[in-house]
């Protein structure tokens, strides 16, 4: 996976904070991760690629972090529920904001939330693990993009829903 | 005015209500997926409709035809995170009203349906 993909969601995930937090979040160097490695927060979600590209996308969060971006959105309750909601819905918008780039050959799969679960990440072969870590009012959270273009995948153009 | 929302996610959901409930909207129905959009639409006659894209059992692209299919004149306003152009266009082909990006903010939803309702 080339940076060309980590600016991407980069700039998705800076994206969200802008328009949702008024910013404030810090992006950290990425780094190369491994699978089985323990990057769960407490709460995560994926999201499946398929099309041009094949895997999977990941946001992974504290509950503290959560907590405190719910008010952003008019939440003035934070509970475990909205928390999980959070993130599924974040990793819905970073995912489908990397289309803008990637084009609608880029399918993205309602999110599955992992609340509560150790975060078991699923890379296929030849597949590398990419770790993203943003901060937020000196709270962790991290994107995880574990993709690679399908050479076999049509075009975007001919993909798109 | 009638709205009905239209997204699977429970937080968009009720960020939206709040965007909107007492802008232009005294009445408002939420739907989880294209299906319930559908069916509550018959139900409700919204005058407004907000629509995801991503969502199980039906996406939203096909519940606008399906609503469009009996009921011409909706007036649909797609919100979704598919910041691809061609969804966009998609959107539009299939007699969308308009299309806004997630993340939204309040001023950002306010402005397009007060576009749309102003065409």
């Amino acid at each position: 996976m080339e940076e060309y993909i980590l600016k991407i969601f980069a700039k998705s995930i800076t994206r969200y904070f802008d328009a949702v937090a008024d910013g404030g979040a810090v992006l950290g160097t990425p780094y190369l991760g491994s699978e089985n490695e323990s990057a769960g927060l407490g709460f995560s979600a994926v999201i499946g690629i398929s099309g041009t590209y094949r895997g999977n996308i990941y946001y992974t969060a504290t509950r503290e972090k959560l907590n405190a971006l719910l008010p952003a959105l008019g939440e003035t309750h934070p509970d475990d529920t909205l928390c999980a909601e959070l993130v599924g819905e974040i990793t819905n918008t970073i995912s489908g904001n990397a289309r803008e780039q990637l084009g609608g050959g880029f399918m993205i799969s309602t999110p599955f939330i992992l609340e509560g679960r150790p975060l078991s990440v699923h890379t296929a072969k030849n597949t590398a693990l990419y770790v993203l870590p943003v901060t937020w009012r000196n709270h962790a959270s991290r994107v995880l993009i574990a993709i690679q273009k399908d050479v076999d995948a049509a075009t975007p153009d001919s993909e798109s829903r | 005015m009638k709205l009905l929302i239209v997204d699977d996610s429970l937080i968009m959901r009720r960020a939206i209500e709040r965007c909107l409930s007492g802008h232009k909207f005294t009445e408002i129905r939420v739907a989880v997926n294209g299906r319930a959009a559908v069916e509550e639409f018959a139900r409700f006659s919204p005058d407004v409709v907000t629509m995801d894209i991503t969502m199980p059992e039906m996406d939203g692209l096909t519940a606008v035809e399906r609503i469009l299919r009996n009921n011409p004149k909706a007036i649909i306003l797609i919100v979704s995170a598919l910041a691809d152009k061609s969804t966009a266009v998609e959107a539009i082909k299939r007699g969308a009203s308009g299309f806004l990006l997630k993340p939204i903010t309040i001023e950002s939803i306010q402005e397009a349906l007060d576009d749309i309702l102003s065409d």
